[in-house]
C-alpha cells in the first residue's frame, strides 16, 4: 500500500494552525516527510502521529493558576547569585567599556534611564560598510567634539568678567577647524559675544554678573562643535565582510536619521531610547535580548520564557516600568501586598489616609490573613446562584 | 532629513496592524475580555503612529518568538 504524499502531510499538519505553534508544526511536517521517504505512512498513522503531537503539546502548556511569576523570579534569581559583582570589565568588544553581570542585569530590570555604559552598534549601508576608509570617515563624523575637548586651558577672568578659552592648535587643525569657525559656532549656538585673539577666545557675558559668567562657562565648555551629541568614543570593527561602528555613548534618534546608517539593524543598549524611537514592542524585544545576552555571557542558562514574562510585565502598560518599588510591585492593587514588599508603614499610612480597602484577592493578602491562597487548585471558587426557588435559570 | 526611515522596518520592531471593527469585536468575544484588560500601547508610540493607530483601536502584533516561531499579541491603544 502506498503511503501518503508529502502534500497530504502538509495539508494535514496545516490543520493544526492556531492550536500548536508554528515551530512545532514545521518540525512535525519535516520529520513526517523525512520518514515517509523511507517508509510509507498510511493515512491512519499520519492522523495518529498528528494527534499525538497535538496532545503532547497541550499537556505541556502551563496550567491555569500556575505561579509563573514566582517561577520566573526564582529562575532568574538563582543564577543571579552566581554572577560577577564587578561593574567594569574590558571584554568582548576590544577597548570598549561594557557593564556586565549582575550590575547590568539590575540596570535592565530597574529600567534605569542613565546607563553606566551606554553603547551603540551602528551598521552602515552597503556603500559605506565595505570600505574601511568610508566607515572610518563616518566614525569620525559622529564622534562628539566639544569646546572643552579642543581647549588647552580655560580660565575665568573675574576682573573683566570674561571667560577665556585657549585652543589647542594641533587638535583644531587636525579636525579641519579654525578659531573663527569655533567662535561663530559658539556665538550662534549660545548667543554670546566672542572675541578672537589668535587661538584664544574671549567670551563676554551679556549680564555682568558672576553667576551668569559661571553658567556661561559650563555652557561654552560643553558646546557641541562636531559629531552627534552623546557619542563620546567610536571604534570601527570588521564583522564578517562589513565594517561596523561601535560607539560609547548612545543617541539612537539622531544616528538613525543619518543617511549612511542602516536604519533596520542599528541598535543601542539603552532601552529607554529604543522605546522613544522605535516603540514599546521594540523595547520589549530589547529587554529580552539584553537580559539573555547578559546571562549567557556569564555562562548561565535561563529559559527565554522567564525573561519574556518579565519583559511583558515591564511593557504591559505601554511604557516601561521597572520591577520593584517604583514600578510593578509599587502599583499592586492590594494595600497589604504593597506593604509587605517595602516601606511597610508608608503604604499602610497612605492607605489609611485615602480610605483604601483590600479585597483580599491576591496571594500575599491571603497569606497574611491565613487563608488558602488563590493559586493552582485554590484559584477556583464556588459561587451560588441566587434567585427564585427552584434555582437560577 | 533626505529620506524618512520606516520604524516598522527595524529588526527589533515586530509587525503592527490595526484591527478592524469586526475583528476587534470577534477578538474580545473569543477571549471573553474587555479591551481595557489588554496590554496597552500609547498612541504616540512610534510604531503605533507608523501603522496609523488611534486611541481605542486594538493593534495586532505578530511577534517572532524563539520558542514558538510566530506569536500573535494584541495591544489596546491608549491616549498618550
Amino acid at each position: 500500500m502506498a503511503g501518503v504524499s508529502p502534500d497530504t502531510i502538509k495539508t494535514e499538519v496545516q490543520k493544526l494552525e492556531g492550536e500548536v505553534p508554528e515551530l512545532i508544526m514545521k518540525d512535525l511536517q519535516q520529520n513526517l516527510t523525512q520518514i515517509s521517504k523511507d517508509k510509507a505512512i498510511s493515512r491512519e498513522q499520519l492522523e495518529k502521529a498528528i494527534d499525538a503531537v497535538k496532545n503532547a503539546y497541550q499537556r505541556a502548556t502551563v496550567e491555569a493558576g500556575e505561579a509563573v511569576g514566582t517561577v520566573a523570579a526564582q529562575s532568574i534569581g538563582e543564577p543571579g547569585t552566581q554572577m560577577t559583582l564587578r561593574t567594569f570589565h574590558y571584554a568582548g568588544v576590544a577597548e570598549l567599556n561594557v557593564t556586565l553581570g549582575l550590575p547590568r542585569l539590575i540596570e535592565i530590570l530597574d529600567a534605569r534611564k542613565t546607563l553606566s555604559t551606554a553603547l551603540m552598534v551602528i551598521y552602515l549601508k552597503e556603500k559605506y560598510s565595505k570600505s574601511r576608509e568610508k566607515a572610518r570617515e563616518f566614525a569620525q563624523k559622529i564622534e562628539m567634539t566639544t569646546v572643552e575637548d579642543l581647549a588647552l586651558q580655560t580660565e575665568t577672568d573675574l576682573i573683566n568678567l570674561i571667560f577665556i578659552v585657549t585652543l589647542d592648535r594641533t587638535k583644531v587643525q587636525r579636525l579641519g577647524l579654525t578659531p573663527k569657525i569655533i567662535a561663530s559656532s559658539i556665538a550662534n549656538g549660545l548667543d554670546l559675544e566672542v572675541g578672537i585673539d589668535g587661538y584664544k577666545l574671549r567670551i563676554k557675558s551679556e549680564n555682568e554678573s558672576m553667576t551668569e559668567l559661571r553658567r556661561n562657562a559650563t555652557k561654552v565648555k560643553s558646546h557641541l562643535l562636531l559629531g552627534v551629541k552623546g557619542i563620546t568614543r567610536v571604534l570601527v570593527k570588521i564583522e564578517g565582510t562589513e565594517y561596523v561602528v561601535y560607539t560609547e555613548g548612545s543617541n539612537l534618534a539622531d544616528i538613525l536619521n543619518m543617511p549612511e546608517v542602516d536604519q533596520d539593524r542599528t541598535v543601542t543598549n539603552d532601552i529607554y531610547e529604543i522605546e522613544q524611537t522605535l516603540g514599546i514592542e521594540a523595547a520589549r524585544n530589547a529587554i529580552i535580548n539584553e537580559a539573555i545576552k547578559t546571562l549567557e555571557e556569564q555562562g548561565l542558562d535561563v529559559d527565554v520564557r522567564h525573561i519574556m514574562l518579565v519583559s511583558d510585565m515591564m511593557t504591559a502598560s505601554g511604557s516601561i516600568r521597572q520591577i520593584g518599588r517604583h514600578g510593578i510591585s509599587g502599583e499592586k492593587a492590594s494595600v497589604l501586598a504593597r506593604a509587605s514588599f517595602e516601606t511597610t508603614t508608608k503604604h499602610i499610612f497612605e492607605a489609611c489616609m485615602h480610605g483604601e480597602s483590600d479585597r483580599l484577592s491576591g496571594i500575599i493578602e491571603n497569606v497574611i490573613a491565613g487563608q488558602p491562597i488563590p493559586l493552582g487548585t485554590g484559584t477556583v471558587e464556588l459561587v451560588m446562584k441566587g434567585g427564585a426557588k427552584g434555582g437560577g435559570k | 532629513m533626505t529620506e524618512k526611515w520606516d520604524v516598522l522596518g527595524h529588526e527589533l520592531v515586530p509587525d503592527h496592524k490595526v484591527l478592524s471593527k469586526e475583528e476587534t469585536k470577534e477578538l474580545l468575544k473569543r477571549f471573553k475580555i474587555g479591551a481595557f484588560q489588554m496590554p496597552r500601547i500609547r498612541s504616540n508610540d512610534p510604531a503605533a503612529m507608523a501603522c496609523g493607530a488611534k486611541p481605542g483601536d486594538i493593534v495586532k502584533i505578530t511577534r517572532k518568538s524563539p520558542t514558538a516561531g510566530k506569536v500573535l499579541a494584541y495591544r489596546y491603544v491608549i491616549e498618550g
